[in-house]
């Protein structure tokens, strides 16, 4: 058993309107210079062994259901699940999602919200 | 009995009532369709209508969109069925990638609910062929999600072919590109728009009767197909 977390972030280009309702509300509580954006995070328990493979199977899943690429980018990274976390072959590993980049090609240019 | 028009009601739908009762005020047989189904009954043509299915839960529209009668909508989109999309209906359309962009939470941060002026911007569609190009209509808008966005390049073929249909006038009330309220498909038989035709059909609901164009648009090219 393997922990996946799946970041869901809005595209930078994208108006984040509840980013910047808790950017209004941290400023009017004082914690000045904090400048938020807002996503989504998905931690998914997958059964079985981690390949490559399962791993390609969470990114189509976060393609198809857990993020619009349209407007989102998603990045997939394993955590190191509880039992397991002192193997030295389970290290935190995180990863900048090739899949995503390659879905962004030809979407949202420059058009600030 | 005119033509048959469906329904979809969705957990969460709200104006699916609304639907089929401005199908029948206006002359059509209204036909209510369920999420879990894997038919369309026969229908001639099918609205997705208003609310907040699945409980907008994830992203508006992006769990509707693999219920089970999505794949026959989708289907029959792709063969010409005339498919309208109210409101949540048009964020369904996105996600089926149906309609290009997407709906984000509106630029004011609050729930818009109004009776908004539009602009007919097209009439080169099986939605709105009984209305005149440039005409000013007025219509119920409600939502929370209505931005729409898109890149450029989706936006420059939208409007370089005539595909964005409604545009808001007298001021944009969600921060969506280009004032757009609705857009149609590149054939021109998928609609999707923000404002809720189905609720200006009724003197006695609505302040305009606006939304009947729509309907009328729609049961004029079932009869003339038939």
């Amino acid at each position: 058993m393997a922990r996946v977390v799946v970041d869901v972030m809005p595209k930078p280009e994208i108006l984040d309107p509840q980013g910047k309702a808790v950017t209004g509300a941290l400023a009017r509580l004082g914690f000045a210079g904090m400048s938020v954006r807002q996503g989504k995070r998905f931690e998914i328990e997958l059964e079985g062994e981690l390949t490559e493979e399962r791993l390609d199977e969470v990114r189509r899943a976060a393609e198809t259901l857990l993020a619009n690429t349209v407007i989102e980018t998603f990045d997939v990274r394993v955590e190191a699940s509880p039992e397991s976390s002192d193997e030295d072959d389970q290290p935190e590993q995180s990863e900048q999602d090739d899949e995503d980049e390659a879905a962004e090609e030809g979407e949202l240019a420059t058009q600030a919200g | 009995m005119g033509p048959r028009i469906g329904v979809v009601t969705f957990p969460g739908s709200l104006d699916d009532q609304d639907a089929l009762r401005a199908i029948r005020l206006c002359g059509g047989e209204p036909v209510s369709l369920w999420h879990g189904s894997d038919t369309l009954d026969g229908v001639g043509a099918v609205v997705l209508p208003g609310g907040f299915s699945y409980g907008d839960y994830l992203r508006c529209g992006a769990i509707s969109r693999f219920a089970p009668v999505m794949a026959e909508v989708i289907k029959a989109a792709e063969a010409g069925m005339p498919i309208l999309g109210i409101c949540n209906g048009f964020q369904i359309l996105c996600e089926a990638h149906l309609l290009p962009g997407a709906l984000i939470r509106n630029d004011v941060r609050v729930f818009v609910c109004k009776d908004q002026d539009l602009r007919v911007e097209s009439v080169d569609t099986t939605w709105t062929s009984d209305f005149t190009r440039g005409q000013i209509i007025n219509v119920v808008l409600k939502n929370g999600e209505g931005g729409y966005v898109a890149d450029e390049e989706t936006l420059r073929r939208l409007e370089d072919e005539g595909r964005v249909i409604f545009r808001y006038v007298n001021g944009n009330p969600n921060g969506s590109f280009h004032d757009i309220a609705g857009i149609c498909n590149d054939r021109g038989n998928v609609v999707g728009l923000m404002p809720h035709p189905e609720h200006n059909v009724d003197s006695l609901t609505g302040p305009t009767q606006d939304g009947r164009a729509i309907f009328s648009s729609v049961f004029d090219f079932l009869t003339a197909k038939v």
